[in-house]
């Protein structure tokens, strides 16, 4: 069906659903070299008023990627709830925006709101939407999960700590760990990029966190970041497995690039729960996401990239995560060139992910050839911290010498605490002061008690 | 502290505070022990960060020295040409890698009228993305290259010299000279840690349309990474496996252990 809208003399014309989200798009450069985005700026506008007067029952009778055709679309239509679609089943996308914004959409009725809400009809709001309204709306949405901890509560802030190495050294990765931890981070995951994808490293990698973790009883969870295959089979050799991780995407052809499809996440998800590791709750699940990666497969259909970005968010929530984060800046400049657009999409998908139930972090992050530097990043870490987000990385000093790209440190999570007032996951919190690694102001101590906590860390 | 006691007393220059573990430091280049002001990063590190981060940016937007790199190639005895891929700008490059795979026009048509033989193995030399790790690194990698080739009984294409060029552009070159086999030498993404360091692409039978796992790639060709002689080394071991087999890509394994065969440059 075509949608147009006449601005002046002229009718803009867009042929279907999908052309109209990807004209109404803010600019960037993915749908650029995908060839979908709008012609002027006058086009992008006009788009975005014919987007804010579609009714948003649209989405339920066209799909954007064919249902026979795509996993991802048969779940979204199937398992969409009617029942929580109701209260807005007459609103328009424009109506729906300025709802988000009202009052009357609190913490509690978004959260009751969450199931009936699909995938496109958030990317949808999301493009009417400007900065400070996709960080308003997301700060008043609350996504709370338990594993050994609690990530997301309101006017907390949680940290992975990743601290990668070249080579996965034992020694090295333990180096970084422990700066972390004495810097207040780890309390979303200890999580690890592996060099290889090799079981008999990654195995050795989870053994290392778990026997630091057990010793000194931190409240928190570890993850490699191996291909789920990897990690179904270390679970099934009884290796200490907490958070099952995966590279998810926003179609069925572009999830079987990642080597992935749902009922294998679903097995590696029930597999998980079978260890009952979580003390706290069965949060498990940590998936990673980024706008461009549908294209970058050749699986996008002519979507766009943004509305690809938000359908994976429906892959992941189906799946109860402890820990969802998109890494932003990480796909390159040919998809998000600048700082600018890292920093729209970074809002985006926040946004996005909160408004669909999801516990959203982000790797706030950019390449060498991106327009970007660390200014962008603290602009983008500051915003998302005022829209509430759930977790950021924490590398040292922002860079990471594995997979060399810049992201945020531990340092900057400091940084967002003490201007936010935010404080760490409190079960984690209370292990820093018992530990005499921090103060209840979020001040580091330099305790004899500390000593004792590195100096019994150090490599042999 | 009150403006009088502000006026009179020099304040303290900084509650710098170090970091007890700076031992660890030994085990990782990791950036760690940092040390810190408040909770932010002492100025001497983040001017540091900011200067591995502008090499970086500078290699990104580095020139390719096309003169001096013309001289010094025509030293091996084998022509060499210049050509552009479609992307015209460093901007459009960086946008459109679409466009840095194509041959512009008048390059594709400078090939064609070559007419030249085919031959054994063609290389070819492009900026990717750090022209300052190729401007630095081809002059010493291509000579002896040429040098072992000639020694293994290969003959060998003109050298082609490609600015805004990827790695698959090498099909596009490819389909023109005809070579057997294509070792395309590139610069590679910069990180902090290394902005000079370039890649070596091998591509057997290249004509319009392979896709990368057709590709093997030894990575990090530097001083402090891995050096030219054993970079050579390793290509020649390569070129002699992919005639032996007849292909590239990930069915020829790269069994020694110290190289990557990673193909992180689209």
């Amino acid at each position: 069906m075509a949608y147009q809208c006449t601005v002046s003399a002229f009718t803009y014309r867009f042929n279907d659903l999908k052309e109209l989200l990807a004209k109404a798009s803010p600019l960037r450069s993915g749908d650029t070299l995908a060839g979908l985005t709008a012609e002027s700026y006058e086009e992008r506008v006009a788009a975005q008023m014919c987007l804010a007067d579609l009714p948003l029952a649209t989405f339920l009778n066209e799909a954007l990627i064919p249902y026979e055709l795509d996993d991802v679309t048969r779940l979204i239509i199937d398992t969409h709830d009617k029942i929580a679609f109701a209260p807005i089943s007459h609103f328009t996308v424009g109506d729906l925006r300025d709802w988000l914004l009202s009052d009357e959409a609190d913490t509690v009725t978004l959260q009751q709101l969450a199931p009936g809400l699909t995938p496109e009809m958030v990317a949808a709001v999301s493009k009417l939407m400007r900065n400070q309204d996709l960080i308003l709306v997301a700060r008043k949405c609350e996504v709370v999960t338990r594993f050994r901890n609690t990530v997301g509560l309101q006017g907390h802030l949680s940290v992975r700590l990743q601290p990668n190495h070249p080579v996965d050294d034992l020694k090295g990765i333990a180096a970084s760990m422990i700066d972390g931890l004495l810097y207040g981070s780890g309390d979303a995951t200890i999580g690890i990029n592996p060099a290889t994808d090799s079981p008999a490293a990654t195995a050795r990698l989870l053994h290392m966190i778990n026997e630091i973790r057990e010793r000194f009883e931190i409240p928190t969870q570890s993850c490699v970041l191996s291909h789920v295959t990897t990690t179904l089979q270390l679970i099934e050799q009884q290796v200490p497995v907490d958070l099952v991780f995966q590279s998810i995407a926003g179609t069925e052809k572009a999830n079987a690039s990642f080597g992935v499809t749902l009922p294998l996440l679903q097995e590696a998800y029930e597999a998980g729960l079978s260890l009952r590791r979580g003390t706290l709750g069965e949060n498990l699940m940590y998936f990673e996401t980024g706008q461009g990666s549908a294209l970058s497969s050749g699986a996008n259909h002519n979507v766009d990239q943004q509305t690809c970005e938000v359908r994976a968010y429906a892959v992941a929530r189906h799946y109860k995560p402890f820990l969802v984060n998109s890494v932003v800046g990480f796909i390159g400049p040919e998809y998000l060139f600048d700082g600018k657009q890292i920093i729209r999409a970074g809002l985006e998908d926040h946004f996005c992910g909160k408004l669909l139930g999801l516990p959203m972090g982000m790797d706030i992050c950019y390449t060498n050839h991106a327009q970007a530097d660390q200014d962008d990043m603290d602009t983008l870490l500051t915003l998302l911290g005022v829209a509430g987000i759930s977790f950021i990385m924490g590398v040292p000093g922002a860079d990471d010498i594995m997979l060399n790209y810049q992201s945020t440190s531990f340092h900057d999570a400091l940084y967002l605490r003490r201007v936010l007032g935010l404080r760490p996951a409190p079960e984690f919190e209370a292990w820093l002061l018992r530990q005499g690694i921090m103060d209840n102001q979020g001040n580091r101590l330099s305790t004899t008690a500390q000593q004792q906590f590195y100096a019994a860390l150090l490599p042999v | 502290m009150d403006a009088i006691a502000y006026s009179m007393n020099e304040l303290k220059k900084s509650g710098l505070e170090s970091d007890d573990w700076e031992s660890l430091k030994a085990y990782t280049n990791a950036r760690i022990a940092l040390g810190k002001t408040g909770v932010s990063i002492p100025i001497g590190e983040s001017l540091r960060f900011k200067m591995a981060h502008a090499h970086a940016k500078d290699a990104v937007y580095s020139h390719l020295n096309v003169a001096d790199l013309q001289t010094n190639l025509a030293g091996t005895g084998l022509p060499v040409h210049y050509v552009r891929s479609q992307a015209d700008n460093r901007d459009t490059y960086l946008q459109r890698p679409d466009l840095g795979r194509l041959l512009d026009e008048s390059s594709a048509e400078k090939l064609t009228q070559l007419n030249s033989q085919p031959a054994d193995v063609g290389l070819i030399i492009a900026d990717g993305l750090s022209a300052s790790a190729v401007n630095t690194y081809a002059p010493i990698v291509v000579p002896l290259l040429v040098q072992a080739m000639g020694e293994a009984g290969f003959s060998l294409a003109p050298i082609v010299l490609v600015e805004q060029g990827r790695v698959a552009i090498t099909d596009a070159i490819g389909g023109i000279l005809r070579p057997k086999l294509a070792i395309m030498l590139i610069g590679e993404r910069p990180g902090l840690s290394s902005f000079d360091s370039m890649g070596a692409y091998l591509t057997y039978a290249p004509e319009p349309g392979l896709t990368d796992e057709r590709r093997n790639c030894l990575s990090n060709i530097r001083e402090q990474g891995l050096p030219p002689v054993m970079a050579v080394n390793k290509l020649m071991w390569l070129i002699q496996s992919a005639f032996r087999l007849q292909l590239t890509g990930v069915a020829l394994k790269d069994n020694d252990d110290t190289s990557s065969d990673s193909l992180a440059i689209g």
